[in-house]
């Protein structure tokens, strides 16, 4: 479980995040979705220690974060945005490496690093050195790597960025898998797909704000479940309505050039922002 | 028993390098060598051995100093700033001590191990050097605490640029000022007073008087080792504030 309260972090006269309230609950997949700059990886880092709040706590599996900090580190695994795997190792290396550093004793480090790697489907690849992998087996490597000591929350900053659609699909499988397992995830995405897909709750930031929280499903509700487009020769507008019905009488009274659809949570940012995720 | 994890992995991507390494590391001591030893030295007698027995000693101080100050200055920089590596130990339940002292015996032990080149080099060369106990221990301390400066660089600096920078102008004076290839007490007054501060005049002096049979000169030992325990404090206050 993840409180977070008054949560703040200043750079200068910059607010990258501006007092975060947010419970996240054991076995959740928790997604923050937001446009490049809400302050998503801001919060994650303050919540992994590498970047200390301006102001505000957290606790995390009952362990106040900048207090109990070796505590916190055990409960935490963390994948970054950004590859950090050690390129002068192997991947096997790098889990053993991981292990070490936690302090996991032998025999249960090896079985741990062969049941790891089934987990991602690296086995075959466990003597290569990092750098011969793809990007997405990278990715996975990552993922394996922050589970090693079995924390009950993973951070995953990110996760598919800049992955084709296919390995992406993998990625969301693994992380499924691994909540099932019991592991809470947090993770921050501006993929629409990614948050809708596979977060059982999403809180929508921008500006440093966390502006909406709560399922895919309600966050939807909220807006309206069903979109009626137009596109009057200069741009597409949308209205929203709670039942098909409705759009479809709406989509009728105005005749030609409508499309109706589902919302999507881009949507409900458009809704509450007036811009899209990815402007 | 920490810092062995994080000696482990340097000591495992050492190996991976090891012919690499011992190839460049070859390379200036022979111009050193060579130029210093052959070339300028020909005919020079200094303190009644020839200029090579004097010099030798003084260019195992020096490789000391820049190997083992780069191993950890470039390669935890790169780590730090670039491939983002150090993350990965600060999120681990491992001290800042630990890891500190990881990085600077695996750095101590590639100075250690530059050092040795030059010591078979010179035999070849025709140097005669009295080798002992004491002089593995100048090489040990020397190598130790300009690993650990390595650390505090690669910590403060904020770009590899800087890194080089602090390089130009910590480590290359040193390279030329502080009696490898000649005695610094010849130098004025003030010069001499500056350069008898720094650590590399202690460890070549002390290697010197060592390989020249004139005994273990406690004073520059005692300077050598209070600059590594500055250094290893220094580096494990700018490895903890991270």
């Amino acid at each position: 479980m993840i409180i977070i309260k008054g949560l703040r972090k200043n750079y200068g006269s910059l607010q990258a995040v501006i007092d975060l309230n947010l419970r996240i609950e054991d076995g959740e997949i928790f997604g923050l979705l937001g446009p490049n700059g809400a302050g998503k990886t801001t919060t994650i880092r303050m919540l992994t220690m590498l970047t200390r709040p301006s102001g505000g706590e957290a606790f995390i599996a009952g362990y106040e974060v900048q207090r109990e900090i070796d505590r916190v580190r055990r409960a935490i695994g963390v994948v970054p945005q950004h590859m950090n795997l050690d390129q002068e190792l192997t991947v096997r290396e790098n889990l053993e490496l991981h292990g070490r550093l936690h302090k996991i004793p032998t025999a249960e480090r090896r079985r741990l690093i062969e049941e790891l790697l089934a987990f991602v489907e690296l086995g075959d690849r466990a003597g290569d050195l990092v750098n011969k992998l793809s990007g997405g087996m990278k990715r996975r490597l990552m993922i394996a790597r922050a589970l090693m000591h079995r924390p009950r929350v993973l951070f995953l900053d990110e996760p598919t960025v800049g992955l084709d659609p296919q390995t992406r699909r993998r990625i969301w499988g693994l992380v499924r898998r691994l909540n099932q397992e019991g592991v809470t995830v947090l993770l921050t995405t501006h993929y629409i797909e990614e948050a809708e897909a596979l977060c059982h709750r999403v809180g929508i930031m921008d500006r440093g704000r966390l502006i909406s929280l709560g399922t895919p499903a309600a966050l939807k509700e909220r807006v309206g479940r069903f979109a009626v487009e137009a596109f009057d020769g200069e741009q597409v507008t949308a209205k929203f309505y709670g039942t098909r019905e409705e759009a479809l009488a709406s989509a009728a009274r105005v005749g030609d050039g409508v499309t109706v659809r589902e919302t999507s949570l881009e949507d409900v940012f458009v809704q509450l922002t007036g811009r899209k995720v990815r402007d | 028993m920490d810092f062995y994890t994080v000696f482990w992995r340097e000591m495992i991507s050492f190996r991976r390098v090891f012919w690499k390494f011992m190839a460049t590391r070859l390379v200036s001591p022979t111009l050193y060598l060579v130029a210093f030893g052959w070339g300028l030295g020909r005919g020079i007698r200094t303190d009644g051995g020839s200029y090579l027995d004097f010099v030798v000693p003084g260019i195992i101080a020096l490789s000391a100093m820049t190997v083992s100050f780069n191993a950890t200055g470039i390669s935890l920089n790169m780590s730090r700033l670039y491939h983002k590596t150090l993350e990965e130990y600060i999120l681990a339940p491992v001290s800042a001590f630990s890891f500190t002292l990881g990085k600077v015996l695996a750095g101590t032990v590639r100075g250690g191990v530059g050092a040795l080149i030059i010591l078979v080099l010179a035999y070849f060369f025709g140097a005669h050097l009295q080798i002992g106990f004491w002089f593995f221990v100048v090489i040990f301390i020397t190598s130790f605490l300009f690993a650990a400066l390595g650390v505090v660089a690669a910590m403060i600096v904020s770009s590899h640029e800087d890194m080089s920078n602090f390089s130009t102008f910590v480590i290359l004076p040193m390279t030329f000022l502080c009696g490898t290839f000649f005695r610094a007490e010849s130098l004025p007054g003030v010069v001499a007073g500056i350069i008898n501060i720094l650590p590399l005049t202690h460890a070549s002096n002390s290697l010197r008087s060592l390989a020249l049979g004139n005994g273990l000169p406690l004073t520059p030992l005692f300077i050598l080792f209070a600059y590594l325990v500055l250094f290893l404090a220094a580096a494990v206050w700018v490895v903890r504030r991270a």
